[in-house]
Protein backbone atom coordinates (compact mmCIF):
# COMPACT_ATOMS: atom_id res chain seq x y z
CA UNK A 1 0.00 0.00 0.00
CA UNK A 2 2.84 2.79 0.99
CA UNK A 3 4.91 1.67 -2.12
CA UNK A 4 2.45 2.09 -4.54
CA UNK A 5 1.50 5.27 -2.88
CA UNK A 6 4.70 6.28 -3.43
CA UNK A 7 4.78 5.36 -6.86
CA UNK A 8 1.90 7.67 -7.75
CA UNK A 9 3.27 10.32 -5.87
CA UNK A 10 6.30 10.35 -7.98
CA UNK A 11 4.41 9.89 -11.13
CA UNK A 12 1.67 12.33 -10.23
CA UNK A 13 2.90 15.10 -8.69
CA UNK A 14 -0.29 16.50 -7.50
CA UNK A 15 -2.57 13.35 -6.96
CA UNK A 16 -4.45 12.20 -3.83
CA UNK A 17 -2.18 10.02 -1.96
CA UNK A 18 -4.04 7.79 0.41
CA UNK A 19 -2.73 7.35 3.61
CA UNK A 20 -2.16 3.70 5.01
CA UNK A 21 -5.47 2.78 6.83
CA UNK A 22 -6.74 6.11 5.45
CA UNK A 23 -8.67 7.01 8.62
CA UNK A 24 -9.27 10.45 9.48
CA UNK A 25 -6.68 12.37 10.70
CA UNK A 26 -6.94 14.19 13.86
CA UNK A 27 -6.21 18.08 14.37
CA UNK A 28 -3.53 19.73 15.68
CA UNK A 29 -1.36 17.19 15.09
CA UNK A 30 -0.91 14.27 12.30
CA UNK A 31 2.62 13.06 12.24
CA UNK A 32 1.64 9.41 11.56
CA UNK A 33 0.30 10.38 8.39
CA UNK A 34 3.38 11.89 6.61
CA UNK A 35 5.86 9.28 8.37
CA UNK A 36 4.27 6.60 6.71
CA UNK A 37 5.21 7.76 2.94
CA UNK A 38 8.55 8.36 4.19
CA UNK A 39 8.85 4.07 4.70
CA UNK A 40 8.15 3.93 1.02
CA UNK A 41 11.28 3.17 -0.56
CA UNK A 42 14.98 4.03 -1.07
CA UNK A 43 14.57 7.05 -3.76
CA UNK A 44 13.00 10.68 -2.72
CA UNK A 45 9.85 10.39 -1.65
CA UNK A 46 7.63 13.32 -1.94
CA UNK A 47 5.45 13.63 1.05
CA UNK A 48 2.31 15.78 -0.04
CA UNK A 49 -0.09 17.76 2.06
CA UNK A 50 -3.41 16.98 0.87
CA UNK A 51 -6.62 19.64 0.83
CA UNK A 52 -8.88 18.72 2.87
CA UNK A 53 -12.77 18.81 1.98
CA UNK A 54 -14.86 20.74 4.97
CA UNK A 55 -16.46 18.13 6.82
CA UNK A 56 -20.01 19.09 5.20
CA UNK A 57 -21.38 19.90 1.52
CA UNK A 58 -20.23 23.35 0.31
CA UNK A 59 -23.46 24.56 0.10
CA UNK A 60 -24.42 22.91 3.13
CA UNK A 61 -23.81 26.34 5.33
CA UNK A 62 -26.41 28.50 3.00
CA UNK A 63 -27.90 31.10 3.44
CA UNK A 64 -25.43 32.23 5.81
CA UNK A 65 -22.42 30.95 4.28
CA UNK A 66 -22.83 30.75 0.27
CA UNK A 67 -21.63 27.89 -2.21
CA UNK A 68 -19.95 30.49 -4.04
CA UNK A 69 -17.79 31.81 -1.16
CA UNK A 70 -17.32 27.72 -0.02
CA UNK A 71 -16.04 27.56 -3.77
CA UNK A 72 -13.50 30.50 -4.20
CA UNK A 73 -12.57 29.98 -0.38
CA UNK A 74 -11.81 26.44 -0.47
CA UNK A 75 -11.57 25.53 -4.26
CA UNK A 76 -9.74 28.45 -4.68
CA UNK A 77 -8.01 29.78 -2.12
CA UNK A 78 -7.09 27.19 0.42
CA UNK A 79 -6.35 24.87 -2.82
CA UNK A 80 -3.25 27.65 -3.57
CA UNK A 81 -2.11 27.80 -0.20
CA UNK A 82 -1.42 23.79 0.35
CA UNK A 83 -0.15 23.66 -3.78
CA UNK A 84 1.99 26.20 -3.32
CA UNK A 85 3.29 24.85 0.22
CA UNK A 86 4.06 21.58 -1.64
CA UNK A 87 5.82 23.20 -4.52
CA UNK A 88 7.62 25.14 -2.08
CA UNK A 89 9.17 22.50 0.68
CA UNK A 90 10.13 19.73 -2.21
CA UNK A 91 13.48 18.88 -1.99
CA UNK A 92 13.82 21.16 1.41
CA UNK A 93 14.46 20.35 5.16
CA UNK A 94 10.60 20.97 5.41
CA UNK A 95 9.99 18.58 3.72
CA UNK A 96 8.61 15.20 5.82
CA UNK A 97 7.63 17.05 8.83
CA UNK A 98 4.40 17.67 10.26
CA UNK A 99 2.27 20.84 9.39
CA UNK A 100 2.47 22.05 12.79
CA UNK A 101 6.24 21.87 12.98
CA UNK A 102 6.60 23.63 9.39
CA UNK A 103 4.61 26.26 10.52
CA UNK A 104 6.72 26.68 14.29
CA UNK A 105 10.00 26.09 12.26
CA UNK A 106 9.07 28.75 9.49
CA UNK A 107 7.36 31.30 11.79
CA UNK A 108 11.34 31.91 13.25
CA UNK A 109 10.45 33.62 16.12
CA UNK A 110 8.84 36.42 13.63
CA UNK A 111 11.14 36.98 11.26
CA UNK A 112 9.07 34.52 8.82
CA UNK A 113 10.74 32.23 6.15
CA UNK A 114 9.11 31.71 2.74
CA UNK A 115 7.36 28.91 3.46
CA UNK A 116 5.00 30.19 6.27
CA UNK A 117 2.45 31.85 5.16
CA UNK A 118 1.59 29.14 2.50
CA UNK A 119 1.80 26.23 5.96
CA UNK A 120 -0.26 28.34 8.40
CA UNK A 121 -3.02 29.37 5.82
CA UNK A 122 -3.09 26.07 4.53
CA UNK A 123 -3.19 25.00 8.52
CA UNK A 124 -5.50 27.66 9.55
CA UNK A 125 -8.34 27.26 6.55
CA UNK A 126 -8.70 23.48 7.29
CA UNK A 127 -9.24 24.41 11.05
CA UNK A 128 -11.78 27.32 10.71
CA UNK A 129 -13.70 24.77 7.82
CA UNK A 130 -13.74 22.44 11.36
CA UNK A 131 -14.94 25.37 13.22
CA UNK A 132 -18.13 25.43 11.88
CA UNK A 133 -21.52 23.41 10.77
CA UNK A 134 -24.46 23.29 9.39
CA UNK A 135 -27.15 24.42 11.97
CA UNK A 136 -24.15 25.41 14.45
CA UNK A 137 -24.16 28.47 17.00
CA UNK A 138 -26.16 28.75 19.88
CA UNK A 139 -23.95 28.14 23.37
CA UNK A 140 -21.39 25.35 24.31
CA UNK A 141 -21.95 23.20 27.01
CA UNK A 142 -19.68 21.28 30.08
CA UNK A 143 -16.36 22.31 31.17
CA UNK A 144 -15.86 24.14 27.94
CA UNK A 145 -18.82 26.46 28.94
CA UNK A 146 -17.27 26.15 32.77
CA UNK A 147 -13.84 27.50 31.49
CA UNK A 148 -15.54 30.10 29.53
CA UNK A 149 -17.48 31.71 32.27
CA UNK A 150 -14.27 31.32 34.65
CA UNK A 151 -12.10 33.40 32.09
CA UNK A 152 -14.42 35.75 30.95
CA UNK A 153 -17.02 36.06 33.18
CA UNK A 154 -20.07 35.14 31.55
CA UNK A 155 -20.45 33.27 27.82
CA UNK A 156 -21.94 36.65 26.70
CA UNK A 157 -19.40 38.04 27.99
CA UNK A 158 -16.13 36.23 26.28
CA UNK A 159 -18.79 36.36 22.95
CA UNK A 160 -17.89 40.44 23.15
CA UNK A 161 -14.38 39.93 23.49
CA UNK A 162 -14.21 37.64 20.65
CA UNK A 163 -16.31 39.51 18.13
CA UNK A 164 -14.11 42.86 19.35
CA UNK A 165 -10.66 40.78 18.27
CA UNK A 166 -12.12 39.91 15.42
CA UNK A 167 -13.65 43.27 14.16
CA UNK A 168 -10.59 44.46 15.25
CA UNK A 169 -7.94 42.92 13.52
CA UNK A 170 -6.80 45.46 10.92
CA UNK A 171 -6.23 44.53 7.83
CA UNK A 172 -6.12 40.53 6.83
CA UNK A 173 -5.87 38.20 9.56
CA UNK A 174 -7.98 35.77 12.19
CA UNK A 175 -9.26 35.59 15.80
CA UNK A 176 -9.30 32.90 18.07
CA UNK A 177 -10.59 31.10 21.32
CA UNK A 178 -7.22 28.90 22.38
CA UNK A 179 -5.93 27.24 25.50
CA UNK A 180 -2.64 28.48 27.47
CA UNK A 181 -1.40 26.28 28.84
CA UNK A 182 1.93 26.82 31.59
CA UNK A 183 4.50 27.17 29.96
CA UNK A 184 7.18 29.83 30.16
CA UNK A 185 8.60 28.84 26.65
CA UNK A 186 12.05 30.79 27.03
CA UNK A 187 14.81 28.47 27.51
CA UNK A 188 15.68 27.19 30.52
CA UNK A 189 13.06 29.25 32.36
CA UNK A 190 10.62 27.59 34.70
CA UNK A 191 7.29 29.03 35.92
CA UNK A 192 8.68 30.04 40.23
CA UNK A 193 5.09 29.49 41.08
CA UNK A 194 2.29 27.43 38.37
CA UNK A 195 -1.17 26.53 39.67
CA UNK A 196 -4.31 25.54 37.30
CA UNK A 197 -5.58 29.18 37.22
CA UNK A 198 -2.22 29.70 35.10
CA UNK A 199 -3.92 27.52 32.29
CA UNK A 200 -6.69 29.64 30.89
CA UNK A 201 -8.74 30.21 27.91
CA UNK A 202 -7.25 33.58 25.83
CA UNK A 203 -8.77 35.19 23.17
CA UNK A 204 -6.36 36.37 20.45
CA UNK A 205 -6.10 37.77 16.84
CA UNK A 206 -3.53 37.44 14.23
CA UNK A 207 -2.93 39.06 11.17
CA UNK A 208 -2.15 37.60 7.79
CA UNK A 209 -1.16 33.68 8.39
CA UNK A 210 -0.07 33.83 11.95
CA UNK A 211 -1.48 31.31 14.31
CA UNK A 212 -1.36 30.67 18.16
CA UNK A 213 -0.10 27.55 17.61
CA UNK A 214 3.74 29.92 17.18
CA UNK A 215 3.18 31.30 20.82
CA UNK A 216 2.83 27.92 21.75
CA UNK A 217 -0.90 28.02 22.99
CA UNK A 218 -3.74 25.34 21.40
CA UNK A 219 -6.28 26.99 19.13
CA UNK A 220 -9.69 25.69 20.02
CA UNK A 221 -12.02 28.11 17.62
CA UNK A 222 -11.27 30.40 14.45
CA UNK A 223 -12.70 33.01 12.56
CA UNK A 224 -11.30 34.03 9.13
CA UNK A 225 -11.46 38.01 8.61
CA UNK A 226 -9.52 37.92 5.28
CA UNK A 227 -11.64 40.04 3.27
CA UNK A 228 -11.88 37.00 0.85
CA UNK A 229 -13.45 35.42 3.85
CA UNK A 230 -17.17 37.30 3.79
CA UNK A 231 -16.98 39.65 0.67
CA UNK A 232 -18.72 37.56 -1.90
CA UNK A 233 -21.61 37.71 1.15
CA UNK A 234 -21.19 40.59 3.13
CA UNK A 235 -19.10 42.99 0.94
CA UNK A 236 -17.77 45.43 3.84
CA UNK A 237 -20.02 44.52 6.28
CA UNK A 238 -17.41 42.50 8.67
CA UNK A 239 -19.57 43.16 11.82
CA UNK A 240 -22.44 41.04 10.17
CA UNK A 241 -20.48 38.26 9.21
CA UNK A 242 -18.42 37.86 12.47
CA UNK A 243 -22.40 37.79 14.17
CA UNK A 244 -23.84 35.44 11.98
CA UNK A 245 -20.70 33.30 12.16
CA UNK A 246 -20.76 32.76 16.17
CA UNK A 247 -24.14 33.15 16.38
CA UNK A 248 -25.34 30.68 13.71
CA UNK A 249 -22.41 28.61 12.33
CA UNK A 250 -19.48 28.11 15.54
CA UNK A 251 -19.40 24.25 16.38
CA UNK A 252 -19.26 24.48 20.02
CA UNK A 253 -18.82 20.46 19.39
CA UNK A 254 -15.74 20.83 17.65
CA UNK A 255 -14.21 23.40 19.97
CA UNK A 256 -14.98 21.02 22.95
CA UNK A 257 -13.39 18.43 21.39
CA UNK A 258 -10.40 20.58 20.65
CA UNK A 259 -10.23 21.77 24.59
CA UNK A 260 -10.02 18.08 25.46
CA UNK A 261 -7.02 17.64 23.34
CA UNK A 262 -5.35 20.51 23.81
CA UNK A 263 -5.64 20.03 27.74
CA UNK A 264 -4.29 15.95 27.50
CA UNK A 265 -1.65 17.63 25.24
CA UNK A 266 -0.65 19.51 28.47
CA UNK A 267 -0.76 17.10 31.05
CA UNK A 268 1.58 15.06 28.69
CA UNK A 269 4.01 17.98 28.42
CA UNK A 270 3.92 18.74 32.02
CA UNK A 271 4.47 14.71 32.49
CA UNK A 272 7.47 14.98 29.89
CA UNK A 273 9.07 17.29 31.75
CA UNK A 274 8.74 16.19 35.32
CA UNK A 275 10.63 13.06 33.52
CA UNK A 276 13.27 15.62 31.81
CA UNK A 277 14.08 16.84 34.91
CA UNK A 278 14.04 13.76 37.05
CA UNK A 279 16.86 12.26 34.41
CA UNK A 280 18.61 15.87 34.40
CA UNK A 281 18.36 15.34 38.52
CA UNK A 282 19.91 12.04 38.05
CA UNK A 283 22.38 13.09 35.54
CA UNK A 284 23.40 15.88 37.83
CA UNK A 285 24.52 13.47 40.83
CA UNK A 286 26.15 10.86 38.76
CA UNK A 287 28.61 14.29 37.51
CA UNK A 288 28.81 15.18 41.09
CA UNK A 289 29.87 11.19 42.14
CA UNK A 290 32.73 11.09 38.88
CA UNK A 291 33.89 14.76 39.78
CA UNK A 292 34.41 13.56 43.46
CA UNK A 293 35.94 10.06 42.02
CA UNK A 294 38.44 12.29 40.18
CA UNK A 295 39.32 14.88 42.79
CA UNK A 296 40.17 11.50 44.95
CA UNK A 297 42.03 10.28 42.36
CA UNK A 298 43.90 13.41 41.72
CA UNK A 299 44.42 14.26 45.95
CA UNK A 300 46.31 10.23 45.29
CA UNK A 301 48.51 10.97 42.87
CA UNK A 302 50.05 14.31 44.57
CA UNK A 303 50.33 12.05 47.72
CA UNK A 304 52.83 9.72 45.88
CA UNK B 1 -25.03 68.13 3.88
CA UNK B 2 -25.85 69.38 0.09
CA UNK B 3 -24.11 72.26 0.24
CA UNK B 4 -20.89 70.80 1.66
CA UNK B 5 -21.17 68.07 -1.14
CA UNK B 6 -21.13 70.71 -4.11
CA UNK B 7 -18.44 73.22 -2.18
CA UNK B 8 -15.89 69.72 -2.35
CA UNK B 9 -16.98 68.41 -5.89
CA UNK B 10 -13.96 68.48 -7.87
CA UNK B 11 -11.33 69.85 -5.08
CA UNK B 12 -10.64 66.28 -4.16
CA UNK B 13 -8.04 67.33 -1.38
CA UNK B 14 -8.50 65.75 1.91
CA UNK B 15 -11.55 67.25 2.48
CA UNK B 16 -11.37 68.59 5.66
CA UNK B 17 -14.29 71.21 7.79
CA UNK B 18 -13.31 72.55 11.39
CA UNK B 19 -15.35 71.50 14.35
CA UNK B 20 -13.91 72.48 17.64
CA UNK B 21 -10.47 73.34 17.73
CA UNK B 22 -8.95 70.72 15.09
CA UNK B 23 -10.50 69.55 11.70
CA UNK B 24 -12.13 66.48 10.92
CA UNK B 25 -12.52 64.71 7.47
CA UNK B 26 -15.05 64.29 5.00
CA UNK B 27 -15.41 61.98 2.10
CA UNK B 28 -14.07 63.40 -1.37
CA UNK B 29 -16.26 63.35 -4.67
CA UNK B 30 -14.48 61.10 -6.90
CA UNK B 31 -13.58 62.72 -9.86
CA UNK B 32 -15.70 60.19 -12.67
CA UNK B 33 -18.81 58.26 -12.26
CA UNK B 34 -18.61 54.73 -10.88
CA UNK B 35 -19.14 53.01 -13.77
CA UNK B 36 -16.68 55.45 -15.92
CA UNK B 37 -13.98 52.72 -15.31
CA UNK B 38 -15.39 49.56 -16.83
CA UNK B 39 -14.45 47.19 -17.72
CA UNK B 40 -11.33 47.59 -15.83
CA UNK B 41 -12.85 47.80 -12.41
CA UNK B 42 -16.63 47.56 -11.62
CA UNK B 43 -18.90 50.13 -11.03
CA UNK B 44 -19.93 48.03 -7.98
CA UNK B 45 -16.18 47.56 -6.59
CA UNK B 46 -16.02 51.68 -7.18
CA UNK B 47 -19.20 52.46 -5.63
CA UNK B 48 -18.15 49.98 -2.63
CA UNK B 49 -14.96 50.72 -2.22
CA UNK B 50 -15.97 54.46 -2.16
CA UNK B 51 -18.71 55.24 0.24
CA UNK B 52 -18.57 52.10 2.42
CA UNK B 53 -14.73 51.10 2.92
CA UNK B 54 -13.38 55.01 2.94
CA UNK B 55 -16.10 56.59 4.40
CA UNK B 56 -15.48 54.11 7.48
CA UNK B 57 -12.05 54.82 7.26
CA UNK B 58 -12.82 58.56 7.27
CA UNK B 59 -15.73 57.94 10.24
CA UNK B 60 -13.06 56.20 12.50
CA UNK B 61 -10.31 58.67 12.25
CA UNK B 62 -12.71 61.82 12.97
CA UNK B 63 -13.91 58.98 15.78
CA UNK B 64 -10.24 58.64 16.86
CA UNK B 65 -9.31 62.54 16.27
CA UNK B 66 -11.76 63.21 18.92
CA UNK B 67 -10.90 61.06 21.54
CA UNK B 68 -7.58 62.01 21.12
CA UNK B 69 -8.43 65.39 21.54
CA UNK B 70 -10.20 64.78 24.60
CA UNK B 71 -6.77 62.97 26.00
CA UNK B 72 -4.99 65.61 25.00
CA UNK B 73 -7.10 68.09 26.88
CA UNK B 74 -6.95 66.40 29.40
CA UNK B 75 -3.10 65.34 29.80
CA UNK B 76 -4.05 61.53 29.53
CA UNK B 77 -0.52 60.12 28.19
CA UNK B 78 -1.70 56.18 27.76
CA UNK B 79 -4.51 56.99 25.73
CA UNK B 80 -2.54 59.48 22.83
CA UNK B 81 -0.92 57.05 22.75
CA UNK B 82 -3.42 54.04 22.38
CA UNK B 83 -4.87 55.90 19.83
CA UNK B 84 -2.28 55.74 17.76
CA UNK B 85 -3.21 52.34 15.75
CA UNK B 86 -6.15 53.77 15.13
CA UNK B 87 -4.82 57.00 13.91
CA UNK B 88 -2.45 55.06 11.68
CA UNK B 89 -4.84 52.75 10.39
CA UNK B 90 -8.13 54.96 9.58
CA UNK B 91 -5.76 58.17 8.86
CA UNK B 92 -3.92 55.95 6.50
CA UNK B 93 -6.83 54.87 4.63
CA UNK B 94 -7.97 57.97 3.96
CA UNK B 95 -4.80 59.32 2.45
CA UNK B 96 -4.39 56.28 0.44
CA UNK B 97 -7.60 56.16 -0.85
CA UNK B 98 -7.73 59.74 -1.81
CA UNK B 99 -4.56 59.30 -3.91
CA UNK B 100 -6.03 56.26 -5.09
CA UNK B 101 -8.99 57.46 -6.58
CA UNK B 102 -7.03 60.58 -8.65
CA UNK B 103 -4.36 57.74 -9.35
CA UNK B 104 -7.41 56.23 -11.87
CA UNK B 105 -9.06 57.78 -14.86
CA UNK B 106 -11.31 57.00 -17.44
CA UNK B 107 -9.75 55.45 -20.81
CA UNK B 108 -12.03 58.71 -22.56
CA UNK B 109 -10.52 61.04 -20.18
CA UNK B 110 -6.63 59.61 -21.03
CA UNK B 111 -6.68 56.62 -18.48
CA UNK B 112 -4.12 53.98 -19.69
CA UNK B 113 -2.13 56.75 -21.66
CA UNK B 114 1.83 56.53 -20.93
CA UNK B 115 3.45 59.46 -18.94
CA UNK B 116 5.16 61.74 -21.54
CA UNK B 117 7.70 64.29 -20.46
CA UNK B 118 10.25 64.12 -17.56
CA UNK B 119 8.48 61.27 -15.43
CA UNK B 120 8.31 59.10 -18.91
CA UNK B 121 11.99 60.11 -19.12
CA UNK B 122 12.75 59.09 -15.67
CA UNK B 123 11.20 56.39 -15.66
CA UNK B 124 13.39 54.65 -18.72
CA UNK B 125 16.28 55.48 -16.90
CA UNK B 126 15.36 54.17 -13.76
CA UNK B 127 13.35 50.43 -14.46
CA UNK B 128 14.96 50.26 -18.38
CA UNK B 129 11.00 50.64 -19.25
CA UNK B 130 7.72 51.75 -18.81
CA UNK B 131 6.68 47.97 -19.22
CA UNK B 132 9.45 46.89 -16.79
CA UNK B 133 7.86 49.24 -14.41
CA UNK B 134 4.18 47.77 -14.75
CA UNK B 135 6.29 44.29 -14.46
CA UNK B 136 8.07 44.84 -11.08
CA UNK B 137 5.34 47.04 -9.31
CA UNK B 138 2.63 43.91 -10.62
CA UNK B 139 4.98 41.28 -9.39
CA UNK B 140 5.70 43.25 -5.79
CA UNK B 141 1.76 44.22 -5.60
CA UNK B 142 0.94 40.33 -6.46
CA UNK B 143 3.34 39.51 -3.34
CA UNK B 144 1.73 41.59 -1.06
CA UNK B 145 0.97 39.14 1.93
CA UNK B 146 -2.60 40.11 3.26
CA UNK B 147 -3.74 43.22 2.96
CA UNK B 148 -1.82 46.60 1.38
CA UNK B 149 -0.44 49.02 -1.28
CA UNK B 150 2.45 48.96 -3.55
CA UNK B 151 3.59 52.42 -4.76
CA UNK B 152 5.79 54.32 -6.98
CA UNK B 153 7.30 57.32 -5.05
CA UNK B 154 10.21 59.55 -5.95
CA UNK B 155 12.54 60.11 -3.32
CA UNK B 156 12.87 63.60 -2.29
CA UNK B 157 16.23 63.84 -1.12
CA UNK B 158 17.52 61.08 -3.84
CA UNK B 159 15.61 62.23 -6.94
CA UNK B 160 14.92 59.08 -7.50
CA UNK B 161 11.96 57.08 -8.39
CA UNK B 162 11.49 53.67 -6.04
CA UNK B 163 8.43 51.21 -5.98
CA UNK B 164 7.26 50.29 -2.18
CA UNK B 165 5.28 48.32 -0.98
CA UNK B 166 3.05 48.94 2.36
CA UNK B 167 0.83 46.49 4.99
CA UNK B 168 -3.01 47.27 5.77
CA UNK B 169 -3.44 51.34 5.24
CA UNK B 170 0.25 52.38 6.28
CA UNK B 171 0.64 55.39 3.81
CA UNK B 172 4.03 55.77 2.21
CA UNK B 173 5.39 58.43 4.31
CA UNK B 174 5.46 55.66 6.90
CA UNK B 175 8.67 54.43 4.46
CA UNK B 176 10.57 57.78 4.92
CA UNK B 177 10.58 60.90 2.72
CA UNK B 178 9.39 59.90 0.02
CA UNK B 179 6.05 61.26 -2.35
CA UNK B 180 3.45 58.86 -3.81
CA UNK B 181 3.39 59.55 -7.40
CA UNK B 182 0.66 56.06 -8.01
CA UNK B 183 -0.64 53.91 -5.30
CA UNK B 184 -2.41 50.24 -5.71
CA UNK B 185 -4.85 49.09 -3.71
CA UNK B 186 -4.40 45.18 -3.32
CA UNK B 187 -6.42 45.18 -0.43
CA UNK B 188 -8.77 42.07 -1.70
CA UNK B 189 -12.01 44.45 -1.33
CA UNK B 190 -10.58 46.27 -4.03
CA UNK B 191 -10.71 43.66 -6.84
CA UNK B 192 -12.78 40.55 -5.36
CA UNK B 193 -16.20 41.07 -6.71
CA UNK B 194 -14.96 41.07 -10.25
CA UNK B 195 -11.49 39.38 -9.77
CA UNK B 196 -12.04 36.84 -6.97
CA UNK B 197 -9.01 35.31 -6.12
CA UNK B 198 -7.16 36.47 -9.03
CA UNK B 199 -5.19 39.49 -7.65
CA UNK B 200 -2.57 39.40 -11.03
CA UNK B 201 -5.28 39.96 -13.19
CA UNK B 202 -6.56 42.93 -11.43
CA UNK B 203 -2.98 44.47 -11.46
CA UNK B 204 -2.77 43.51 -15.41
CA UNK B 205 -6.38 45.57 -15.79
CA UNK B 206 -5.81 48.23 -13.18
CA UNK B 207 -3.07 50.17 -15.67
CA UNK B 208 -5.39 50.52 -18.47
CA UNK B 209 -7.34 52.73 -16.35
CA UNK B 210 -4.08 54.59 -14.97
CA UNK B 211 -3.89 58.42 -14.57
CA UNK B 212 -0.18 59.05 -15.43
CA UNK B 213 -1.18 62.80 -16.05
CA UNK B 214 -1.50 62.72 -12.71
CA UNK B 215 1.51 61.24 -11.52
CA UNK B 216 3.59 63.77 -13.57
CA UNK B 217 1.70 66.55 -12.48
CA UNK B 218 3.39 65.36 -8.71
CA UNK B 219 6.46 64.11 -10.19
CA UNK B 220 7.16 67.33 -12.05
CA UNK B 221 5.81 69.78 -8.88
CA UNK B 222 8.52 67.65 -6.47
CA UNK B 223 11.54 67.14 -9.00
CA UNK B 224 11.27 70.52 -11.53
Amino acid sequence: MAAAAATTAISLTRAFIPCQGGSTRSLPFRKKERQCMRKAGPCMITAKFELKPPPYPLNALEPLMSRDTLEYHWGKHHRTYVENLNKQIVGTELDGMALEDIIVSTYNKGDLLPAFNNAAQAWNHEFFWESMKPGGGGEPSGELLELIIRDFGSFEGFIKEFKAAAATQFGSGWAWLAYKANRLDVGNAVNPLPSEEDKKLVVVKSPNAVNPLVWDYSPLLTIDVWEHAYYLDFQNRRPDYISTFMEKLVSWEAVSLRLEKAKARATEREKEEERRREQEEVKMADDETTETHLESDADDSEAK
Amino acid sequence: MALRTLATRRRLGLGFQSIRGFQTFSLPDLPYDYGALEPAISGEIMQLHHQKHHQTYITNYNKALEQLDAAMAKGDAPTVVKLQSAIKFNGGGHVNHSIFWKNLAPVHEGGGEPPKGSLGSTIDTNFGSLEALIQKMNAEGAAVQGSGWVWLGVDKELKKLVIETTANQDPLVTKGSLVPLLGIDVWEHAYYLQYKNVRPDYLKNIWKVMNWKYASEVYEKECP
